[in-house]
């Protein structure tokens, strides 16, 4: 299978550098969907131009991102659109590989399933051949890397290819099995911006269901496991803290990356939740609420991880869409990333009855972004309160996209009419 | 004001605005007190105008600014008039600079006025408006402006062809059908009927009996024009252009029709005069009041809780049927991978659409950037000017398009199926849908056409319809022929019928207009038309000829 995903490669990067070559570049990358205050290139490139003159790149609350980027950026200036074409290559190829393996054991399984007659007969058609599940990694690559939100993030040159290329590694890593490159990729995909945090748990869930340790909190091997990981985790993390503070020598990027992305300060408006919510709030209310919609994001690793135990992959991806739904400044890149994984479970599809109106409601709502933007600040004859609705629709569209398909998955190995049951809820 | 009041002056000051008169309103302008400056610019058109018989622009913009005297000069407030050559305005000037002289002795201005004479009118208009903004959206050249007065917060266009008037005509419709606050139209009909003057819009009068069959039917034709001029997307006065960035802005008119009862040019100087002291009390910009109407009359309007609903109800046709093939498409039985297709092209079920898909577009493309790239060419081979040209190779195009399915089929191998058709007309039928909701947001009018004419043949054509009548009807439905029809429909609103012939001369000198407009001003509706609606109607014309 390496033939079509070459070909795939040379097609998304083509398409990237025509569009690097046009007009559309500039345009694209000043849109509010594409680029957030924490991720601009534009932002970049003044911290790095505040590093050249011997200042510290977080003065003056314009640049929000890690020392090691910036660090990055400082040799690789002249190459930077070929440093983001190689990061969406590298995730594609990340992600193909990942899913490539997440088959095999799906197939596996399956085939001792049926060996020892656990699938009830009226399940059959739920049984998966070789030969679909094989092009399922090439469509996962093409989902990533022809994503129209994928290319318009590559083409504005927004730092958020780099975090999907970091956490596609991480799953990589996880998938192989190798708890010490997945704490690895984790550390620095935490270190960039925070909320990865939650995917901990799903993969230490696979790794512990990989190496046959029952996830058990009364056993000892479970904790043995689990302090063994957190603690490459947190080591790495430290030593990424430790490095960037003697990159530059202060400690003023930690309330400048992490204080910016907790406190949310900056109410420009993006495809998230925060930025209306905390324009017309009151000062006096700002802390709780601030609590309240940060903990939105955490809060949901629990249960799902205690409802989904026996599918961490399901937990991952539901992980990575819950982040780009709530996280403080989404952008459309963060979404691609786990649109990416939705041909893995198109099985299921024909279970789903509202699937059809959720794609055209996110259509609908894609296109609608930037009309709703010239009417507001250009055209001035619509207000916020537009392009927030239309943010909110893009959001509650986005929630049955994830939701449905892994709550259905955990429900495969019982009877299908049970499957039916939970379909008309959904 | 005594430059009006004396005929001799009148007329010596017509005489001399053949051509723009630069030095002379320079030093006019200084006479009567303003801060005078001047800006040149040039642009060459892509390809002459025949219309105003022009290619290669070249102008200059006499502004002069009265400062306010006790305020901060943080905002201002424009007066405009096109000065063109022959008699079209050429009492506007003459108007302005005696209320230039005028408002120079009050001491109740709280804002800057900016007295503009632009050359070249809306070409002129621009080269101001981008010098004032500090943008450059068109690829105009332009040398700075010296002198600024601050964020303008309204702006009226004067044009006067004569010295007395039987009423004044109030043009709203601008640049890609934007129009201004509905307060400013009120404020001006308002001290209108104050003052005595009868106003317009549309140029049609008003009438009293609006409950009668033929009161009605005068203000179905009066809404009619509007909506239009708004479908047009092109300014139709030189305010059109302010609206883009943000200023309230309207264009009036003087008619001088052979009713009896005339208003000389004092009385219009002392209702411009009015206008400005209620937009100089202003402590906000205008924007309480709607910013999208339809006006029947200048005292009834139609918003857009009213209008909107009417277009809502035709997107659900087509998401309805996008429902019911949906529901075609995932019933069969016997398929069982490739019915999970989304609108994003991934399993081989979807790939094969992508053939119609893409070789629509790429006419459109040829649509939009062929005629005036290959005008030399045309030019060569044939005996036509450059203009004709380009509308010819459009229109050329525009047909060459209809004979497409006939061809692609030869490369499509083998994908005449059931399921291709459908699968083709579900993705074209969303296509439609969304195209037509963003176009209506923006320019409703132009939305609502285009509705009215795509969503029947969207929502009706499959390729088991009778192919010739079905051919006739989505010929005739298609964007190129409504404009045609637009066209005579317009000159009889107008109540100037044209024959065939002077209808068609029209209908291209239309199409030449667009392309300019795109080029010059930014307007939307070419590229629009080109890059979308064609290739979108495309689409079902392939349907139509699915094998």
């Amino acid at each position: 299978m390496a033939a079509p995903l070459a070909l795939l490669l040379i097609v998304a990067v083509t398409i990237r550098a025509a569009l690097f070559r046009t007009s559309l570049a500039n345009l694209i990358s000043e849109r509010v969907e594409v680029v957030s205050p924490l991720n601009a290139w534009k932002r970049v490139v003044e911290g790095l131009a505040l590093l050249d003159l011997d200042i510290s790149p977080y003065s003056g609350d314009v640049f929000h991102e890690t020392p090691m980027v910036i660090y990055l950026f400082h040799f690789l200036m002249d190459y930077a659109e070929i440093t983001f074409m190689l990061a969406d290559c590298l995730t594609a190829v990340a992600l193909y590989l990942a899913v490539k393996d997440y088959n095999k054991q799906v197939f596996r399984k399956q085939k001792f399933a049926l060996e020892a007659d656990r699938i009830p007969m009226d399940c059959l058609e739920l049984i998966r051949s070789p030969t679909e599940m094989y092009y399922i990694p090439l469509k996962v690559a093409m989902f990533y890397l022809l994503n129209p939100f994928t290319i318009v993030s590559c083409v504005a040159k927004c730092t958020c290819g780099l975090n999907n290329a970091v956490i596609a590694l991480f799953i990589l890593s996880t998938m192989r099995g190798s708890a010490l490159l997945s704490a690895i990729f984790l550390a620095l995909a935490t270190y960039q911006s925070i909320y990865p945090l939650t995917l901990c748990v799903p993969a230490l869930l696979y790794l512990l269901q990989r190496l046959y340790i029952p996830v058990n909190v009364r056993r000892s091997s479970f904790w043995f496991y689990t302090l063994q990981y957190l603690f490459m985790f947190l080591g790495s993390l430290l030593v990424l803290i430790c490095l960037s503070f003697f990159l530059l020598g202060s400690w003023d990027f930690l309330p400048a990356v992490y204080g910016f992305i907790l406190s949310v300060p900056d109410l420009t408006p993006n495809i998230g939740l925060f930025w209306y919510f905390f324009a017309e709030m009151f000062d006096h209310f700002r802390l709780f609420f601030l609590c309240v919609f940060q903990i939105n994001v955490f809060f949901y690793t629990l249960p799902l991880s205690i409802k989904l135990k026996e599918h961490p992959v399901f937990l991952i991806f539901m992980q990575i869409a819950l982040i780009a739904i709530f996280k403080s400044y989404p952008t459309v890149g963060d979404l691609s990333l786990y649109m990416a994984f939705l041909p893995v479970w198109n099985h299921l599809y024909r279970f789903l009855r509202n699937i059809f109106l959720v794609s055209c409601v996110l259509l609908a709502c894609s296109a609608l972004f930037p009309v709703l933007w010239h009417l507001w600040i250009y055209a001035g004859s619509a207000n916020s309160n537009f392009y927030y609705a239309i943010t909110l629709l893009f959001s509650v569209a986005q929630v049955p996209v994830c939701l449905s398909p892994s709550l259905l998955s955990s429900r495969e190995s019982s009877s299908k009419t049970a499957l039916f049951t939970h379909s008309l809820l959904f | 004001m005594g430059l009006l009041s004396d005929p001799n002056r009148r007329r010596a000051l017509i005489g001399m605005l053949t051509r723009m008169p630069v030095d002379w309103l320079v030093r006019t302008m200084q006479a009567r007190g303003l801060e005078v400056y001047t800006q040149r610019f040039s642009r060459k058109l892509p390809f002459p105008d025949e219309d105003k018989e022009r290619y290669m622009v070249k102008g200059t913009n006499v502004y002069g600014i009265l400062r306010a005297p006790r305020a901060p000069r943080t905002e201002a407030l424009v007066l405009s008039a096109p000065c063109s050559p022959g008699n079209e305005n050429n009492q506007a000037v003459g108007i302005l600079l005696g209320l230039a002289q005028y408002f120079r002795s009050q001491i109740y201005w709280a804002k800057d006025i900016i007295f503009l004479v632009n050359e070249h009118d809306l070409i002129g208009m621009q080269a101001w408006l981008e010098g004032y903004h500090h943008t450059n959206t068109t690829g105009m050249d332009w040398s700075p402006l010296q002198g600024r007065g601050g964020s303008i917060q309204a702006a009226l266009s004067l044009e006067l062809s004569s010295d007395v008037v039987t009423s004044l005509d109030l043009v709203l419709e601008g640049l890609n059908g934007q129009l201004p606050n509905l307060d400013l139209a009120n404020l001006f009909y308002a001290f209108c009927q104050k003052i005595g003057v009868l106003c317009t819009t549309q140029g049609k009068l008003p009438r009293n009996d609006w409950d009668t069959t033929s009161g009605y039917s005068h203000a179905v034709q009066t809404m009619m024009l509007m909506v239009l001029k708004q479908a047009s997307s092109r300014p139709w006065g030189d305010h059109g252009l302010f609206l883009r960035y943000h200023i309230e802005a309207a264009s009036i008119k003087g008619v001088n029709s052979f009713r009896p009862y005339k208003t000389d040019a004092t009385t219009v100087g002392r209702l411009l005069e009015g206008m400005y002291r209620k937009l100089n009390n202003l402590l906000e910009r205008l924007h309480q009041s709607y910013f999208f109407y339809l006006m029947p009359s200048l005292t009834r309007f139609v918003s857009i809780g009213y209008y909107m609903p009417a277009f809502g109800l035709l997107a659900l046709i087509l998401l309805l049927r996008a429902l019911d093939l949906w529901v075609q498409l995932s019933s069969p039985p016997t398929r069982t991978t490739e019915d999970g297709v989304e609108v994003v092209p991934a399993s081989p079920g979807v790939l094969s659409i992508l053939t119609p898909l893409v070789i629509s577009h790429l006419t459109g493309v040829a649509l939009y950037t062929l005629p005036v790239l290959s005008q030399e060419l045309a030019v060569e081979h044939f005996p036509v000017s450059e203009t004709e040209a380009v509308v010819l190779t459009a229109i050329a195009i525009y047909t060459a398009g209809l004979a497409l399915p006939h061809n692609t089929h030869r490369l499509l191998a083998g994908e005449g199926t059931e399921q291709g058709w459908k699968v083709l007309k579900l993705v074209a039928v969303l296509y439609l849908a969304v195209l037509l909701g963003c176009t209506a947001l923006i320019n409703f009018s132009l939305g609502f056409i285009l509705a009215l004419t795509l969503v029947p043949l969207a929502a009706f054509i499959t390729p088991h319809v009778p192919k010739t009548l079905s051919a006739v009807v989505m010929v005739i439905l298609s964007p190129g022929l409504t404009l045609l029809f637009a066209v005579f429909f317009f000159q009889e609103l107008q109540e100037t019928p044209v024959t065939l012939q002077e209808g068609w001369m029209l209908y291209l000198s239309v199409i030449s207009q667009g392309i300019l407009d795109h080029a010059l001003y930014g307007s939307l509706l070419y590229p629009l038309a080109a890059l979308l609606v064609y290739p979108c109607w495309l689409l079902f014309w392939n349907i139509l000829f699915w094998k």
